[in-house]
C-alpha cells in the first residue's frame, strides 16, 4: 500500500479533530478526500506529510512510519491548503531553491527544473516573480513545487479552492495527466471533481470516517442517485 | 542548511532589506565617528575607535532586529513555514541557515569600518600610534555581539507571526542583555553578587574584549549565549508537535 493510515486520532486540546481514522490508498490510485469544511481534511493530510505528530495511530507512507523516518519526505509531494509561497521569489529561482532542498544538484537539477516548469505549463511565466502571477498560475506553481522531485505520493490539499471554472479545468486536467503514474489523495469538496477524477473517495465529517468505497458504490448507495446526495446525506450535521 | 542560507542571503539581496541595513549602519556610524561634533575623532584628539565600539552596539539593537525580524514572522504569516517544514529539512537546517544569512549581513556592514582603521593609523602622531590588538579585539567582540543579537532576533521572530512584535521583543532583549545587567549589577550593593550580574550581560564581555585580550572565557560567553537563543528557537519551532 502506498498510504496506510491506522487508528489515526489527533486531539487540539481536548477537541479530537480526528478521531480513530483508517484507510489506505493503494500504489497508482487517485483517490478524493472529502469532507465539509472542519471535518479534520487538512489536520490529517498534516499528519500525512509529517507536518504534525499524530496523538495516536500511525500513518505509513511507501512502508515507512512518516512520524518516525524523515527520509519518507522524499517520496511524498505536498501542496497545502491556500498553496503557500515565497512571492518575492521568482517561479525559476523558487523551483530551483526547492529541487536543491531535495538534494539535487547540476545538471540533474538544471533538467528536473525545465521538464516541471513544462510540465505544469509554466514556460512562459517562469522567468516572473511569484506576486506576479495570477491565482491559477500560482497553483501550478504549487503543483510544481510538489512534483520536482518525482515522488510516488502526491498528496493535495484543496489544489482547486479559489480557482475560476476555466482555471479549475485546467488544473484538473493537469492533476490527471501527472496521475498516471502515481498516487493521488486530494481533498475537495467539488462533487464533480472527484467524479472527473479518481475512482474512490473517503468521506470523513466531524473527524470519523463515514464512507471509504467506490464513487460507482457511493452513488448507488444515494436517494437521487448522485454524489452530492451522498455528500450530503452522510455529513448532515444536527443543527447545535 | 546550505540551501536555507543561500535562500535568505539571495532574499536579502533581492529585497531592499540589505542595501538599507549597510546604508543605515554605515551613514550613522560614519556621522558619529568623524562628523558629530561631541564623538568625532577628529575633534577628540586620540588616535582610538573608541566612539565606533561604544556607540556601535546600539545601533545595531535596532539593525538587527530589523533584519531578523521577518526570519519566521513572515514564514508563519505566508504558511511557508509548512512548506519548509514538510521538506526534508531539520529544524536544525531551517534555523541555521536563516541565522548564519543575518550574521553574514551583520559582518558585511562591519567589514567596510575598516577603513577607519586605517585612517586612524595614518592619522596617529608619529604614524601608527594606534592600539592595534585593542581595535583587532574589539571588532572580535563587535561580530560576537552582533551574532548573540541576531540569534536574540530570530528567537523574537520565532515566537509571534506579527513582524513589529518581533522588532520591539528583539530590540528589548538586545538593549537589556547588552547594558541592561550593567544597570541592574549597580543597584546590587554586595561585590560578589553584583559582579556575577555583570558577567551576566554582554557589555562584561565586550570590555574584556576590547583590551586586546581574546579571553577563550569571553569568546565562550558569547557562543553559549548564541547556543542558549538557538536553542530555544528550535524548541519554539518543535512546539506544534505539543
Amino acid at each position: 500500500m502506498s498510504i496506510t493510515v491506522r487508528n489515526l486520532t489527533k486531539i487540539y486540546g481536548t477537541k479530537p479533530a480526528v478521531n480513530n481514522i483508517s484507510f489506505s490508498v493503494g500504489p497508482g490510485e487517485v483517490v478524493g478526500f472529502l469532507g465539509p469544511n472542519g471535518a479534520g481534511k487538512s489536520t490529517t493530510m498534516k499528519i500525512m506529510t509529517g507536518y504534525l505528530p499524530p496523538t495516536e495511530g500511525s500513518v505509513m507512507v511507501c512502508d515507512q512510519e512518516v512520524s518516525r523516518q524523515r527520509s519518507v519526505r522524499k517520496t511524498i509531494g505536498y501542496l497545502p491548503e491556500h498553496n503557500p509561497l515565497y512571492l518575492d521569489m521568482y517561479v525559476h529561482e523558487f523551483l530551483t531553491f526547492v529541487g536543491k532542498v531535495y538534494g539535487m544538484r547540476g545538471a540533474d537539477l538544471k533538467r528536473k527544473v525545465a521538464e516541471t516548469v513544462e510540465r505544469c505549463g509554466l514556460t512562459i511565466e517562469q522567468n516572473k516573480k511569484i506576486e506576479m502571477l495570477s491565482k491559477g498560475y500560482r497553483q501550478r506553481v504549487g503543483l510544481a513545487q510538489a512534483l520536482l522531485h518525482d515522488p510516488q505520493v502526491l498528496i493535495l490539499d484543496e489544489p482547486t479552492t479559489g480557482l475560476d471554472p476555466n482555471q479549475i479545468v485546467e488544473i484538473r486536467q493537469l492533476i490527471k495527466s501527472i496521475s498516471a503514474n502515481k498516487t493521488v489523495l486530494f481533498s475537495t469538496h467539488i462533487m464533480q471533481e472527484v467524479q472527473a477524477l479518481c475512482h474512490r473517495a473517503v468521506i470523513i465529517n466531524q473527524g470519523e470516517l463515514v464512507a471509504d468505497d467506490t464513487i460507482d458504490n457511493l452513488i448507488a448507495r444515494s436517494s437521487e442517485n448522485s454524489l452530492e446526495s451522498v455528500f450530503r446525506d452522510l455529513t448532515k450535521n444536527p443543527v447545535a | 542548511m546550505i540551501q536555507v542560507f543561500s535562500k535568505e542571503v539571495g532574499g536579502f539581496l533581492n529585497s531592499l532589506i540589505a542595501y538599507i541595513v549597510i546604508g543605515v549602519f554605515l551613514t550613522a556610524i560614519g556621522l558619529l565617528t568623524w562628523i558629530f561634533k561631541d564623538t568625532s575623532i577628529l575633534d577628540n584628539g586620540f588616535a582610538n575607535l573608541d566612539t565606533l565600539f561604544t556607540l556601535g552596539p546600539y545601533v545595531l539593537v535596532f539593525l538587527i532586529p530589523a533584519i531578523t525580524m521577518k526570519s519566521f514572522a513572515e514564514e508563519r504569516k505566508l504558511g511557508t513555514m509548512e512548506l519548509l517544514q514538510t521538506k526534508p529539512l531539520t529544524d536544525w537546517d531551517i534555523l541555521l541557515g536563516k541565522f548564519f544569512a543575518s550574521v553574514i549581513l551583520v559582518l558585511c556592514a562591519l567589514l567596510p569600518t575598516l577603513v577607519y582603521y586605517y585612517t586612524i593609523y595614518q592619522l596617529g602622531d608619529p604614524v601608527g600610534n594606534v592600539d592595534s590588538s585593542g581595535i583587532a579585539g574589539s571588532y572580535v567582540g563587535l561580530f560576537l555581539l552582533g551574532m548573540v543579537f541576531c540569534s536574540i532576533g530570530i528567537l523574537a521572530s520565532s515566537i509571534t507571526n506579527n513582524q513589529i512584535i518581533a522588532f520591539l521583543v528583539a530590540a528589548f532583549l538586545c538593549f537589556l542583555f547588552y547594558s541592561g545587567f550593567e544597570s541592574f549589577s549597580a543597584l546590587v550593593l554586595e561585590g560578589g553578587q553584583g559582579l556575577f550580574i555583570r558577567q551576566l550581560g554582554i557589555l562584561y564581555h565586550y570590555e574584556s574584549l576590547s583590551r586586546g585580550l581574546i579571553d577563550s572565557r569571553d569568546v565562550i560567553y558569547f557562543i553559549s549565549v548564541c547556543f542558549v537563543f538557538l536553542l530555544s528557537t528550535k524548541t519554539v519551532l518543535g512546539s506544534r508537535s505539543w
